[in-house]
């Protein structure tokens, strides 16, 4: 097991959080003989990857340098549907103390393994995750992730644990007795995602439940925009950290942002980023956008080599205030898994949430519906009306109807049609929020 | 004397008149007036009740946007030609109506037969209260609203 914690430093230093602040050199010398182990692993043990290595006519004593990674196949989601469940282990079943799963909505699940080594690491990057985000052990942690197969739930509370952290295993769901627990316990520090945030505020809000005694909120697991952030610091007091992360590379913990809420550090030492050009697969400069690709430094059971994350960001070099050396990506703009295509027009959600926000000031509660009609797409977007909005007057509604419209018009280059629809009616999801309701298949 | 009145937002479709209605018959308010300005997409249903504070708090509480405005209620001769002594005090005064209904509860205090009320809604209030009292015109005082 994890050694037990020690105290946590202030500043958000913890002293597993030493591989943060390695010297550039330091930490690329120590990448690339990661690097050559992991490839050497998935060479020796992953028969696909074999056979993409040996077409190529490559062996795992061609990586030489970093830059060699270059050369290697690239893995993708479908990899792991094809080869289900266990045809990307690197480790026989005796040696695999943990499986988690995806839901498997669009197929088959995707079974990701982990060795006892393997959770180890996990729980150390979770523990510099929540220390680069300011938590210590002194804090109370409400871990409102849903436990189970998804990996979010066990991957903070293990990394909350080893931080020494008092952990609320309380998982998602169940909004009032979350709210009377927070209260009740005192907790000073939560981790969700940033939807079910904002429905826990407003409901603490409508409940009269003090939430004062929360300092600090760790969210994931669904792209959310810097305007969700600050409405969840203005309706709170704590201060709302992004972390990244996914179940192929190892879970929550693959990145996060520290004090300066300023890019998500990644942790170089077990997750080495690249970004390419999504369409022609060629790797591009620092600070040049696209999407990113992990490669799996120390990943025992299941190593993922060039895994195509479908995520579009970009990597930040600049020094950080926090004096971190190991790089930044971009908060998530977009991930191409939820990226619509209308009309040929690729449209993000985070593009209406833009446009809605320059609007109302700030980020309503939203919902896209996408519908076909005589073969031609069409896009609802169903905003509820907050009480800031509303007016008696029904031309200053109609008024604020095409504003909106218009603003998504001005965003996104199409149109849209706007539906005002009543507070709360637009169902509240405990995990992930459903911004888009896509019935093509079925109107068409 | 100026009357609250409360709007709320509700989407045109059917049923949607329901749920504010029943939060409160539950709570034991009556509707003394109401009328729906509607659109293709939503409506705003506006109501005058016997406890304006207490309707706001359980519909507020019950998740609605609720937004308090006042309106002036105004006595008219039921004859022909009774509204137009009030048009023609507020055309004088230069106060625009920005809508107006029929007020639907019947009894308050002082009311006299062959008598109908209106509910006016204009961008002043105050200016036009002294505009109709200039014409020897006043509305009717909250108090004396009775269900």
């Amino acid at each position: 097991m994890k050694k037990p914690c020690c105290q946590a430093a202030p500043g958000g230093f913890h002293p597993e959080s030493a591989p943060d602040f390695l010297p550039r050199p330091q930490l690329r010398d120590l990448q690339l003989a990661r690097l050559q182990l992991s490839v050497r692993n998935a060479f020796e043990h992953v028969a696909l990857f074999r056979a993409r290595m040996e077409e190529r006519g490559l062996t795992a004593d061609d990586v030489r340098t970093l830059e060699d990674l270059g050369k290697l196949p690239f893995t993708t989601k479908s990899d792991l549907r094809d080869t289900y469940p266990f045809g990307m282990f690197a480790r026989p079943l005796a040696e695999i103390v943990r499986l988690h799963a995806s839901s498997g909505t669009t197929g088959k699940p995707i079974v990701v393994a982990y060795t006892q080594s393997d959770l180890d690491t996990w729980a150390s990057v979770m523990v510099r995750s929540f220390a680069a985000a300011g938590v210590t052990r002194s804090d109370i942690v409400q871990n409102a992730y849903g436990y189970g197969l998804f990996t979010g739930g066990l991957g903070a509370h293990y990394g909350a644990e080893a931080l020494g952290a008092t952990v609320l295993p309380i998982s998602g769901g169940n909004t009032e007795r979350q709210l009377m627990l927070m209260r009740d316990f005192g907790v000073t520090a939560i981790c969700c995602t940033p939807s079910y945030m904002v429905h826990l505020l407003e409901r603490a809000q409508e409940m009269k439940i003090d939430t004062s005694k929360l300092r600090v909120g760790v969210f994931g697991a669904e792209p959310w925009t810097e305007a969700m952030r600050q409405r969840i610091q203005a309706m709170s007091s704590m201060k709302a950290y992004d972390i990244y992360g996914l179940s192929e590379i190892i879970g929550p913990g693959v990145a996060v942002e520290c004090s300066c809420q300023h890019g998500l550090h990644i942790f170089e030492d077990h997750f080495y980023p690249e970004i390419i050009d999504p369409e022609t697969g060629r790797v591009l400069p620092d600070g040049e956008e696209g999407e990113l690709v992990i490669t799996t430094l120390s990943k025992e059971a299941m190593p993922m080599i060039r895994y195509r994350t479908r995520d579009i960001t970009a990597l930040e070099t600049a020094a950080c205030g926090c004096g971190r050396t190991i790089r930044r990506i971009r908060r998530i703009s977009r991930r191409s898994d939820d990226m619509l295509i209308l009309r040929g027009v690729n449209v993000f959600p985070s593009q209406v949430e833009t446009a809605l926000l320059a609007v109302e000031g700030t980020v309503p509660h939203y919902q896209i519906v996408l519908t076909r009609a005589h073969g031609l797409d069409e896009m609802e977007v169903r905003v509820e009306v907050t009480p800031e909005v509303f007016s008696d007057n029904v031309r200053a509604l109609e008024s604020l109807h095409r504003r909106l419209e218009k603003s998504i018009e001005q965003t996104l280059c199409i149109r849209a049609t706007v539906r005002l629809v009543e507070p709360h009616s637009i169902q509240r999801s405990e995990g992930k929020a459903k911004r888009v309701l896509d019935l093509r298949q079925s109107s068409s | 004397m100026k009357i609250p009145q409360l709007s709320l937002f509700v989407e045109n479709r059917p049923g949607s008149l329901r749920p504010p209605c029943k939060v409160l018959a539950d709570a034991g308010i009556d509707l003394l007036s109401l009328t729906v300005a509607d659109t293709e997409e939503f409506g705003i249903l506006r109501m005058i009740v016997v406890d304006p504070d207490g309707a706001r708090q359980v519909l507020t509480a019950a998740g609605f946007v609720v937004k308090v405005t006042e309106v002036l209620a105004i006595e008219v001769p039921q004859r022909p030609g009774g509204l137009l002594v009030i048009l023609d005090a507020l055309e004088a005064a230069g106060q625009a109506i920005e809508y107006m209904y029929a007020f639907a509860g019947v009894t308050y205090r002082r009311r006299v037969d062959g008598r109908a009320v209106l509910v006016f809604r204009f961008a002043d209030p105050d200016a036009a209260v002294r505009a109709l009292a200039k014409a020897g015109i006043s509305a009717i005082a909250p108090a004396e609203l009775q269900s």
